[in-house]
């Protein structure tokens, strides 16, 4: 094994680095916690001019595709607004695998300016894990389809060009068998687009959509064959693309204020020995998070598609940011309470974000049920129970 | 990048997965217990060349490298061989550099050991192989000693290691001063390196057990493994393991790296970390935690007999703490590696 970067990704990995350092100014951050909105135009079409999407497609191109790993690494670590460049790039790579030439022309092309943005039309008031069981209708009618239902959590789809959508085309087959995937241009009459705040900073969606006609080229892989794109998705979806190093501005954040904060003991934070313990064993976790990760990069860079190997990357990392998130919580106590802007905020706000932000990584893109499902029934090997 | 095993490598797994699946395992470890020590399967390791494979060919070893050296003794540690092998290797290597391995050494004929905590009144204290190995080396101060004696009396325990108590009274000076340190300490973290991929493969065969178990144990008229309160304490198991894996290799690849004179970083601003010492020890502390909770939990999911001495699951379960705790405390472990962490940061600024 060798885990050096090739020098190709080493100075990858260096660009991103120095537009980081360029680009994420406290105002890029500050308006990100302000509008709940983690995605940032102006950023994310800085970036794509820089030349630095070119390879943040999964599965597209002629790039290492370690850069896309790279890429999203750097900025999560970072703390920038990547939410919404993520899901974009990972629309772009299940356009590229299963798309017409019409869609790569209208859609994938533009995905990578980086001035357009997607989100995911999957889960509904009443089917979140069970997204099988979506009731969202698309109905033929000649060379239109027509569509109606309500979808939950789309996050990004305020500021969004088109939706993938999971519709149910077939109700009178087994429920895998009878969905259909399109890719919705947002700006379809009969869209509507409802803000759903949550407890942290960060603001999701309820979407609407009330007769809505499309046209058949807007359909994303075979009538009834939705189950399989989603497949695609949710492989792209888990583990690479950001999302399992949260913990790493975290650790950051939490030493920084240590070594400046008094401890009632006597001396700082910093010198608290179960402080010490506890900074040391995020540091491991943030490592072992990041080999997992690297792991499922590895695997879709030489032809897989690392659907398990995500899914154990994100059990295990979000599982161990919210040990962290807890931990430092209580040991900064009263302060560590105190939100951005608040003076005397322990890490400046950061451990109160943190704790508000960490309960959703183990609900949001695969719950960690549904992760440890995949894991026993298609990694052990364990009898299906459902 | 390359996160496969070499060819090499590959090859060296399959050899010595055949030859600790038909010279070691659950029966011959009980049969070695209480003492922990399978005389007739170290006679046999000798002829594989094992014990001094890791000791460049220049100097009559095997030439194989510390990530060839995990390769191993994952195998070791996934068939519970009662081998002391760990600290031979890194012994061996230890002597190698100080010039003072000899050929009965390398061949294994003579077993040596590592005193992996200081000494204490001119005794190195529970030395992992100290009830088996001839020779012991020891950092006393700033003096890098070697004892050469019988073994020390067995000291019955949790994990039947062969642990023995041994005076240095008599010992020879092997070097003294930094390069001295330095030396035992490089040593040290192999061992940290080699344990935690033994505990990497007691983790394995652990969660292999427990899914086998799970698998094939029925009651309310189905498998216990079709209950998802079982699958779900499983399923956390193999991001565990595989991180822990990653994380040794990770180490050991650093380990080459820092023998061939390449330093590395260690910044969890950045979770850029290639110290090898930093690394060693993240390795031990995470391959422990991956043992001790894979053991338990599949201990668990045994029922009752996983607590008989019946079944062999208490084998992996007790080892893994003993393997865990042999150096130290993790939470000390953790806090030493604090403080290589947080070196520029202990006076309280925040550069």
């Amino acid at each position: 094994m060798d885990f050096s970067l090739s020098p190709g990704a080493v100075d990858f990995r260096a660009a991103v680095k120095a537009f980081i350092a360029e680009h994420l100014t406290t105002e890029v951050v500050d308006q990100m916690h302000a509008t709940g909105t983690f995605n940032d135009k102006t950023f994310n079409a800085a970036l794509a001019d820089a030349g630095l999407l070119a390879g943040a497609v999964p599965g597209y191109g002629d790039r290492d595709p370690i850069e896309l790993y790279i890429l999203f690494n750097e900025l999560e670590k970072a703390g920038a607004p990547y939410d919404g460049l993520a899901v974009t790039m990972l629309v772009a790579g299940v356009v590229n695998a299963v798309g017409t030439d019409f869609h790569r022309n209208r859609v994938l092309q533009k995905l990578l300016t980086g001035r357009f943005n997607c989100c995911l039309g999957y889960s509904e008031p009443d089917h979140g894990s069970d997204v099988a069981s979506i009731t969202t209708k698309a109905v033929r009618d000649g060379d239109e389809w027509v569509i109606t239902g309500q979808k939950m959590w789309t996050t990004m789809a305020h500021v969004s060009d088109w939706v993938i959508l999971l519709t149910r085309t077939n109700p009178d087959v087994p429920r895998h068998k009878g969905l259909t995937m399109f890719l919705l241009p947002m700006d379809t009459p009969g869209i509507e687009v409802q803000p759903v705040p949550t407890m942290a900073t960060e603001r999701t969606n309820a979407t609407f959509y009330d007769d809505v006609r499309v046209g058949d080229e807007w359909r994303l892989g075979e009538v009834d064959g939705g189950w399989a794109v989603m497949g695609v998705a949710l492989a792209f979806e888990r583990g690479v693309m950001g999302g399992t190093n949260p913990a790493v501005p975290l650790l950051r954040h939490v030493r920084d204020w240590a070594g400046g904060a008094a401890s009632p003991d006597g001396g700082t934070m910093l010198q608290d020995p179960l402080l010490r313990e506890r900074l040391a064993r995020t540091a491991i976790a943030n490592q072992v998070s990041q080999l997992l990760t690297l792991r499922a990069a590895w695997i879709a860079a030489t032809g897989g598609l690392p659907g398990l190997e995500g899914s154990m990357a994100k059990l295990y990392a979000t599982g161990r940011y919210q040990q962290a998130v807890g931990w430092f919580q209580e040991m900064a106590g009263a302060e560590g309470l105190l939100a951005f802007g608040v003076d005397d905020a322990a890490a400046d706000g950061w451990i109160d974000y943190d704790a508000r932000h960490a309960p959703v990584t183990t609900i949001y893109g695969g719950t960690t049920e549904i992760n440890r499902n995949n894991v026993a029934e298609r990694h052990l090997g364990l009898p299906r129970d459902r | 990048m390359d996160l496969d095993l070499t060819e090499d490598q590959e090859s060296i797994r399959d050899v010595f997965a055949d030859f600790f699946s038909s010279e070691t395992g659950p029966e011959q470890a009980r049969e070695a217990e209480p003492l922990g020590f399978d005389s007739r399967a170290w006679d046999r390791l000798l002829e594989t060349g094992a014990p001094g494979m890791g000791v460049a060919e220049s100097s009559g070893g095997g030439g194989a490298n510390l990530a060839d050296l995990a390769v191993v003794v994952e195998e070791a540690g996934a068939h519970i061989a009662a081998l002391p092998l760990v600290d031979h290797m890194v012994t061996t290597r230890l002597l190698a550099r100080v010039g003072a391995c000899d050929d009965d050494v390398l061949a294994g004929t003579t077993i040596v050991g590592l005193a992996i905590r200081p000494p204490q009144d001119g005794t190195a204290r529970t030395v992992p192989s100290g009830a088996v190995a001839r020779q012991v080396v020891a950092l006393d101060g700033d003096a890098l000693v070697l004892v050469d004696s019988d073994p020390g009396a067995h000291l019955q325990n949790h994990g039947c290691l062969p642990l023995a108590h041994r005076p240095l009274a008599g010992a020879t000076v092997l070097a003294k001063g930094p390069d001295a340190a330095a030396a035992y300490h490089l040593a040290l973290d192999e061992w940290r390196t080699l344990t935690a991929s033994t505990l990497v493969g007691i983790t394995r065969t652990a969660l292999n057990l427990g899914v086998d178990y799970a698998r094939e144990r029925r009651q309310f008229g189905r498998p216990i493994g079709s209950f998802q309160a079982i699958q779900h304490l499983l399923a956390d198991l193999p991001g565990l393991l595989d991180g822990a894996r990653l994380l040794t290799a990770k180490a050991a690849w650093a380990g080459d790296r820092a023998v061939a004179g390449q330093t590395g970083v260690a910044d969890i601003g950045d979770n850029e970390i290639t110290d090898f010492a930093t690394l060693a020890c993240m390795a031990l502390v995470s391959a422990g935690e991956a043992a001790t909770t894979a053991t338990d939990r599949s201990l668990h999911v045994h029922g009752g007999y996983g607590f008989s001495e019946e079944y062999d699951i208490q084998l992996y379960f007790r080892r893994a703490r003993a393997l865990t705790v042999v150096l130290d405390d993790p939470a000390r472990e953790c806090r030493r590696l604090a403080d290589m962490l947080l070196t520029r940061h202990a006076t309280g600024t925040t550069a």
